[in-house]
């Protein structure tokens, strides 16, 4: 059947999903990108996968407009005003959030919502409703959870509020992070893990670690650090699994099979962003670029990789758990050097349009996809494979100074931890201590979980399996994801 | 030569025993015999009888001069060797100094509020305890004591100085009932108890709720009027029964009731405690 005609038959899907999904077909009945051999050749083998972006781009995959100057200035196109309380700025706000454009066509960020609410917080019984109303409505009608919140690192009292509602809400949207510091309370802290132990969120990101790499930056889509005012092009990733077995030796690996990769997959990116930004007419029409929400000297692209693990495990052939990725130090050192290696190697190319990087692309630890069977996310240890989670972080720890734009890991904890949440917190600190960037949690017993970087509720997985319609189109990333890569797995950390 | 203790186990990341996340270390050897312990294996040192040697089933215990020899490498945890031990005992621990286990704390530290010493009975070893403390102190962790009360602590000034708190289990206010449960009476227990909270280092108070065995609701009653009288603030833990790991033929006992446990926590409130908790 013809791939349109299918989208408008299939039953699981709401209206504005087939509306999305014809937009896609649309899409891609044009050739416009000049590919040559080589880099077709590995997007044909799933080695370079640009994760659905589509043959003609048309708009950044991912866009971080900056909503402190929409909060102060308004916008002259919208014909929005600055807001003088509440119900205006939430008003004002849901507004922009339709016309954000992005990969899924639903912003992957929203904006610090506390420190962009708090200046509009008087009476807290009413900021609490309006508060409901807002997170609420996003979750109805953004129906995408790479929509994606931060609050933090100071106190707020809206801050407080969002997590005290989002714990009695328990929305699979937005995703939301808390950016972390030493500046950040205690109490503040632990009432975000109160909250992330019964829907999920928020993850914690190390607030320092990414204000030294990117200044001004927000937590977008899974949990990529990207400039305020900017974004990023374009995301195409590396299968390292896949791509190991080319190799007939380590070495064969390290000197001609992934430099050639990664010279692939820089002419792959520069080829999209040249035509999203010299021939898209994004950057010369959009309302946000033109009223300064956005600066393409803001911009980058990102790197991404998956696979770390398999890669290396495929390299060094392990004979029992203890010599894999993860437990082995002989495993662990070399995918470190590949990282190392890749990270060299990123940097030499001199990237268009990436400003924001000093014209270079930035690696990210891709986290999956629903197809990836058997398959780990970015440079984590696969499910089923981890060690205690001490060890786990320790050994997961060096990676993330590489990863400027994205990586983390998410831990399993059951209903204990809810008696005592400082427990998680000690955890956060000591991890954020060595280094790590970004920490998720989720409590087992919950409905929301957290698939690979996003949200989705079990309930809403059992629909979609069932054949039912449900609101949010990454239920289908999430129930592929649980068959393919057993997210619902996950090794339960329980006093070990 | 270094004194070392047989430590039966450290769990690098504990969310159960005390305040944030606590590297818990547990001793080998207890002075009382409970009816209803949970981890009997930990009671008795080791007698070298080999028995265990014969049934376990990867080779991990060895006799070496007459002594039963562990090799964690080998062992995969299937506990074999505890369902085969008449001694109520393990072979599976390990003699360790001071600098070995701070070592290991070494390892968590950066990840740890503190560490949490349990048994066993760890005021057994209260000379080795201090020498540790002292050590885990100066890496800026707090230490914390897990304690059955029956060693006059109030009189262990040096030890004292480098506890922060301590957990103390009181599983019975009756003379006689905790006589019979555990071996030995309960007044140094209360005596610990009022001691300890004097001086601010009582961070809770726990009592196992055992149905048929012993009379669960005075034994509240009259714990949670001696918390409150002494500081209502500090935490009284309710602990339901639970099956797992207890021997078999000693009490003929049941998990208390969700309503049962509900009840007693209401008792506690009511005679005056603020912090009491349910596991």
């Amino acid at each position: 059947m013809n791939e349109a005609l299918r989208t408008i038959k299939d039953q699981t899907l709401t209206y504005q999903q087939k509306v999305v999904g014809l937009a896609r077909v649309a899409e891609n009945s044009i050739d416009i990108l000049k590919i040559d051999e080589e880099v077709q050749a590995y997007r044909e083998e799933g080695i370079i996968c640009d994760l659905f972006e589509g043959n003609a781009p048309y708009r950044p995959r991912y866009i971080v407009p900056n909503y402190e100057k929409f909060m102060e200035e308004g916008s002259k196109f919208l014909n929005l005003k600055p807001p003088t309380d509440l119900w205006e700025a939430i008003n004002n706000l849901l507004i922009l959030y339709k016309h954000v454009p992005s990969i899924t066509s639903f912003p992957v960020y929203i904006g610090n919502i506390d420190t962009l609410l708090e200046p509009f917080i008087k009476d807290e019984k009413e900021a609490k409703q309006a508060i409901k109303f807002f997170l609420t409505h996003i979750d109805r009608t953004l129906t995408d959870s790479f929509c994606h919140a931060n609050i933090g690192p100071y106190d707020t009292k809206a801050g407080r509020i969002i997590l005290e509602v989002e714990k009695e809400l328990q929305n699979a949207v937005p995703n939301i992070t808390l950016k972390y510091s030493d500046e950040t309370p205690d109490q503040l802290a632990l009432k975000a893990i109160e909250t992330a132990l019964v829907t999920a969120k928020p993850s914690f990101a190390n607030h320092q670690a990414f204000t030294k790499d990117l200044g001004n930056y927000g937590i977008v889509s899974c949990y990529n650090g990207l400039k305020i005012g900017g974004g990023s092009h374009t995301l195409v990733r590396l299968n390292l699994a896949a791509l190991a077995p080319k190799a007939n030796s380590e070495e064969h690996f390290m000197t001609e099979v992934l430099p050639d990769a990664i010279n692939r997959m820089n002419r792959y990116m520069d080829e999209r962003i040249k035509f999203l930004v010299e021939e898209s007419e994004f950057f010369q029409t959009s309302f946000l670029v033109k009223e300064s929400l956005l600066d393409l000297d803001h911009f980058t692209a990102m790197f991404g990789m998956f696979g770390l693990a398999e890669a290396v495990n495929h390299l060094i052939n392990p004979q029992s758990l203890n010599e894999k990725f993860g437990h082995g130090d002989k495993a662990n050192k070399l995918g470190l050097s590949i990282i190392e290696k890749m990270h060299q190697l990123v940097s030499q190319h001199a990237a268009p349009y990436c400003k924001a990087s000093e014209g270079k692309y930035l690696l990210h630890a891709q986290v999956g996809t629903d197809f990836d069977h058997g398959i780990s996310p970015g440079c984590r240890i696969p499910i089923g494979d981890e060690p205690e989670i001490h060890q786990h972080l320790i050994q997961s720890a060096p990676f993330h100074q590489f990863f400027p734009s994205g990586i983390g890991d998410i831990f399993k904890f059951d209903e204990t931890a809810k008696g005592n949440p400082k427990y998680i917190l000690d955890i956060i600190k000591g991890a954020f201590n060595i280094n790590m960037r970004y920490f998720s949690l989720y409590c087992t017993d919950c409905d929301v979980i957290r698939i690979t970087g996003y949200l989705v509720k079990k309930s809403d997985m059992e629909k979609l399996d069932a054949g039912q319609q449900v609101l949010h189109d990454t239920v289908v990333l999430g129930l592929g994801s649980v068959k393919n890569q057993k997210v619902l797995d996950r090794r339960l950390r329980n006093d070990e | 030569m270094m004194n070392k203790v047989a430590v039966n186990r450290i769990i690098p990341f504990s969310s159960v025993d005390g305040p944030g996340n606590r590297t818990a270390i547990f001793l080998q050897g207890c002075n009382f015999n409970c009816l209803y312990c949970h981890n009997p294996e930990t009671i008795n040192h080791c007698n070298h009888c080999g028995r265990c040697v014969e049934t376990c089933p990867v080779e991990a215990l060895k006799l070496i001069d007459g002594k039963v020899r562990w090799d964690d490498t080998l062992c995969t945890g299937c506990h074999q060797c505890l369902k085969t031990c008449r001694q109520n005992s393990s072979p599976r621990v390990k003699l360790m100094t001071v600098d070995e286990i701070i070592e290991e704390i070494n390892k968590t530290k950066a990840f740890i509020s503190g560490i949490t010493v349990s048994g066993g009975e760890s005021t057994l070893q209260i000379p080795f305890l201090t020498q540790l403390f002292k050590g885990v102190k100066e890496m800026g962790l707090t230490t914390f004591v897990d304690t059955n009360g029956s060693i006059p602590l109030w009189e262990e000034e040096s030890f004292l100085s480098v506890v922060d708190q301590f957990m103390v289990d009181l599983k019975s206010t009756h003379q006689q009932e905790h006589l019979e449960l555990t071996g030995l009476g309960c007044s140094t227990v209360i005596e610990n108890i009022k001691q300890l909270a004097n001086l601010g280092k009582l961070y809770e108070v726990r009592t196992v709720i055992v149905p048929n065995l012993l009379d669960n609701k005075r034994n509240v009653e009259n714990t949670s009027k001696l918390i409150a009288s002494l500081n209502p603030e500090i935490r009284y833990k309710i602990i339901k029964y639970r099956a797992l790991g207890v021997r078999e033929g000693l009490v003929e006992a049941s998990s208390p009731t969700d309503e049962m446990l509900l009840e007693l926590k209401a008792l506690a409130e009511e005679e005056g405690c603020r912090d009491v908790v349910l596991v």
